[in-house]
């Protein structure tokens, strides 16, 4: 890939000198002005050197892979026989680990070793196509572009149509992102269902999904009912919700109305810091500082805590959302005119009057999809939970005991080397679509609220 | 008459007292709100303060290791046969087994097999590599004796620097009464010294927590943000160029706006199932290699770059883009020519910032297997790898007590990191910010 990436770098370079020369040369000759500067004619010429070559390229590399483990596949078959489906993928991982030299070959057996023999013919044979077709591709580009290259040749519309295709090739990604993250999981998501019924998984009240060691094992479906898992989210949720939404706005408040620009200067970047912090650290702490402070704290009035309370989580998480709630109020809170603050001070308002009774509801649908913004954060994070809350699935409403949530079996299911087929593995699945759909529909009401019910004013 | 006069200056007098009553009430109120606001900007602050300073502080330990001073005596099988070591001989040596048995000659009271073993758990399982290091340029004779410093254990650290209580009964406490009087001997005779712990710097991984290191993770770190810049800064500018100036206002640039701000607020872990279904499973691009991991992060970190470049975009005023309109630049010059380099500030700080919470995250990288044991640093984008948040998150969860100091360490490195990069962010606004 390198190779052909700089062959087509080379030459696209050597393209773009080529037109300026070019065009120079046929410019003097002719008495006519030239339509275009001369660096539009070497981009021209450079452009349709690079664009299909590399796009051939990219489109080559990304099929050839499942192109190659299709013919391994069948080889492997030929070979050894027809084989249950989570083997033939162990064995095709194995005859890899093969040809790229990782397993030494009096390791595996003839079978093996042979494949991966036809393996690296077939990945040489794949490198050689890739590379003849880009010269091929950049060759007949540099031809294609150079013939066209003349006085009257409009270079620089043509170079500005391709840039805006470019460019909103470049913004339909973020679409495809979309639709990407959509297409995967609703396909595991439906093969998860094959197995487990959908009422089963939303209403089930019981969690235990099993670990298969090997497909068809005895009790290796294990039991997929994730109301316990959405009960202990939504538990760390409201805790986490406790604490941050009075720190956070009490904060924003603070912030725009009472505080100093030289307190302002020192408080905002703290709050930047606090808001940078990745989340792994929040867990660290959680599990190093929060959790046994709270449970000795606990222990000293008499409670029990577990030491992996959904407390501890659920504080740690608050934290981390206060300064997501303080910046958000912090912009609707300063988007309120200031006509309004003064108009409540000349009725003779002090200033928490002005802010109870005048910005509060003025910024009220700001704060709110702020607050369902901070929600949906805390529904989707991951690491504080994995670190401080729980494994197992208890259905409790009691923050002193152990809970687990929606992402922590995520990252249980899918952490380690699994079969990609067993239900385990599609539950996690299953479990990011109802992740993926509940933040959606929180971002698309929070994004609702703030626009139909924001106050224009002027 | 007098009567009604003084009725009504009474009645006067209390309305004053009421509304003064009132307004105390109020004035009470309105100090009472403050002081909540200096409440909660105060516990925000302290929780920050906690946060780091009990972070560094239980990272300290790590960053000093002791060492113990040991006559080393080179016997039969462990001196070379030319005078100088091949590197076979390197390679093959019972390194370790002779740090072992010059240690063990300190102590007159070890006899038994079991005493040996003990004698050895008090050494650094990587003190072999120390006398490697130490005798593959030297010519080295039967018989002589070297004295050499050699890392302890990290029991046996614990113990020097003061985290394991040596007053507490045998039976609680890590390190046996009789390893506990080898230690008090070898420190009563001024053997062991402490020296700043640069394992933690140049080695990998490791199940020792003495050997473990955080190159390998910091270097797919970097290999792994140069992946996502590699791929999210220029689709990410050209993206926000095109919604910004160029698109035509309707239904379907709509969509493509909404939708990016929608893929902003989708959870990171999301985003690592969507590698690990579209990346690795139906591309079949190698799993826990910083490739699959940049690409995923990129998919993250580019609405925050369009969103930035957007905000960038906007700012530089129209004048600017008439004036050059009106000398007869086509719309890609204004762009290219004017706009761009004008916002240009304002598209590297965002780009910056969101490459640091990029390099902060890591429960996508743990869908995709960014988590395995790696001891070799990586040396491309295809090798198998880790990063520094995922490296923490395996410490943390190692049971053994010095890994929480290596942990810490951890943090305070990733930290120092996030906080540079931020940094240079905000020198960058600060220093290259136009205001119109």
């Amino acid at each position: 890939m390198n190779l052909t990436f700089l062959i087509i770098t080379t030459v696209a370079l050597i393209a773009f000198f080529y037109g300026q020369r070019k065009i120079r040369s046929v410019a003097l000759a002719s008495s006519l002005k030239q339509h275009s500067l001369t660096g539009y004619h070497g981009a021209y010429v450079a452009a349709l050197v690079f664009l299909p070559a590399f796009l051939l390229m990219l489109f080559w590399n990304s099929i050839s892979p499942l192109l190659l483990t299709a013919f391994l596949q069948s080889r492997l078959e030929d070979l050894g026989g027809s084989l249950p489906s989570g083997e033939l993928n162990v064995l095709v991982a194995k005859t890899k680990s093969v040809a790229a030299g990782i397993i030494p070959r009096s390791f595996v057996s003839d079978v093996v070793a042979q494949s991966a023999d036809y393996y690296n013919t077939l990945q040489a044979r794949s490198d050689q196509f890739v590379l003849i077709t880009t010269i091929i591709a950049v060759l007949v580009g540099f031809w294609a572009g150079a013939r066209k290259i003349a006085v009257r040749f409009p270079a620089r519309h043509k170079v500005e149509k391709l840039a805006d295709n470019v460019m909103m090739a470049a913004s339909g990604l973020a679409v495809l992102t979309t639709i990407g993250i959509v297409l995967s999981l609703i396909f595991e998501t439906l093969r998860f269902f094959e197995t487990v019924s959908v009422s089963e998984f939303l209403f089930g009240l019981h969690w235990s999904p099993q670990i298969a060691i090997r497909a068809g094992q005895e009790g290796s479906s294990g039991v997929f009912g994730a109301i316990p898992l959405f009960a202990g989210t939504f538990l760390i949720t409201i805790i986490a919700m406790c604490v941050a939404i009075p720190i956070g706005l009490l904060t924003a408040v603070y912030l725009s109305e009472y505080a100093s620009t030289r307190q302002r200067n020192f408080i905002k970047p703290a709050l930047e810091i606090l808001a940078g912090v990745p989340t792994v650290v929040y867990g660290f702490f959680a599990a190093l500082v929060v959790a046994p402070f709270l449970r000795n704290g606990g222990a000293d009035i008499g409670l029990t805590l577990s030491s992996e309370s959904a407390l501890a989580a659920g504080a740690v998480m608050g934290i981390m959302i206060i300064p997501f709630i303080s910046s958000l109020s912090d912009d609707v809170i300063n988007a309120v005119p200031q006509t309004l603050r003064d108009g409540a001070a000349a009725l003779g308002a002090t200033k928490s009057e002005t802010v109870k009774q005048v910005i509060f509801p003025a910024a009220f649908p700001g704060i709110v999809s702020a607050i369902l913004l901070a929600v949906s954060r805390a529904i989707g994070e991951t690491m504080i939970v994995v670190m401080a809350a729980g494994v197992s699935a208890n259905l409790t409403a009691n923050p002193f005991e152990s809970v687990t949530t929606i992402t922590v079996q995520i990252v249980m299911l899918l952490v380690g080397d699994q079969e990609f087929d067993s239900p385990k593995t599609l539950a996690a699945f299953a479990l990011g679509m109802v992740l993926f759909l509940i933040t959606l529909a929180l971002n698309v009401v929070a994004l609702y609220i703030s626009r139909k019910y924001r106050e224009k004013y002027e | 008459m007098n009567n009604s006069l003084e009725q009504e200056d009474e009645m006067k007098f209390a309305a004053t007292e009421r509304y003064r009553a009132h307004l105390r009430k109020r004035h009470a109120a309105e100090r009472r709100f403050k002081f909540y606001g200096r409440l909660a900007v105060a516990t925000a602050l302290l929780i920050l303060a906690t946060l780091l300073t009990s972070i560094t502080y239980s990272s300290l330990p790590a960053f000093t290791h002791h060492n113990v001073l040991v006559d080393l005596e080179f016997t039969a099988e462990a001196s070379a046969a030319s005078g100088v070591y091949s590197a076979e001989e390197l390679n093959d040596m019972n390194w370790s087994g002779l740090a072992n048995k010059s240690l063990a000659k300190h102590f007159p009271d070890v006899e038994s097999r079991r005493d040996r073993r003990a004698v050895a758990s008090l050494l650094s399982m990587g003190a072999g590599d120390n006398i490697v290091e130490y005798v593959q340029s030297k010519s080295i004779r039967q018989g002589d004796v070297v004295e050499l410093k050699l890392p302890v254990s990290d029991d046996f650290d614990l113990l020097v620097k003061g985290l394991i209580d040596r007053n507490l009964p045998e039976s609680d406490r890590i390190v046996s009464d009789q390893k506990l009087a080898w230690i008090e001997t070898l420190e009563s005779e001024g053997r062991v010294s402490s020296q700043f712990a640069y394992a933690l710097f140049q080695n990998g991984d490791s199940r020792e927590p003495e050997m473990a290191g955080i190159k390998g993770a910091f270097v797919g770190t970097l290999w792994t943000m140069f992946i996502t810049l590699l791929f999210s800064l220029p689709i990410g500018v050209m993206a926000a160029i095109y919604l910004q100036e160029i698109a035509p206002k309707n239904r379907l640039t709509d969509i493509v706006e909404v939708n990016i701000n929608n893929l902003a607020a989708v959870p990171s872990i999301v985003f690592g199932l969507l590698g690990l279904a579209v990346f690795i499973n139906f591309f079949h691009l190698p799993r826990s290699a910083p490739l699959v991991g940049g690409l995923v992060l990129a998919l993250m970190t580019l609405p925050t770059i369009i969103i930035a470049t957007r905000a960038a975009l906007a700012s530089v005023p129209p004048s600017i883009r008439e004036a050059a309109l009106g000398v007869g630049a086509s719309r890609f010059q204004v762009i290219f020519h004017h706009v761009l380099p004008l916002a240009l500030p304002g598209i590297l700080t965002g780009t910056i910032i969101g490459l640091a919470q990029a390099a902060g995250e890591t429960a996508p990288l743990l869908m995709i297997g960014m988590m395995a044991f790696i001891v070799d640093t990586p040396m491309d984008v295809t090798d198998k790898a880790t990063v520094l948040p995922a490296q923490i998150y395996m410490w943390a969860n190692n049971p053994e007590r010095a890994f929480v100091a290596r942990t810490s360490a951890g943090i305070v490195i990733l930290l120092s990191f996030l906080i540079t990069m931020n940094a240079a962010a905000i020198y960058l606004r600060k220093r290259y910010e136009r205001r119109w």
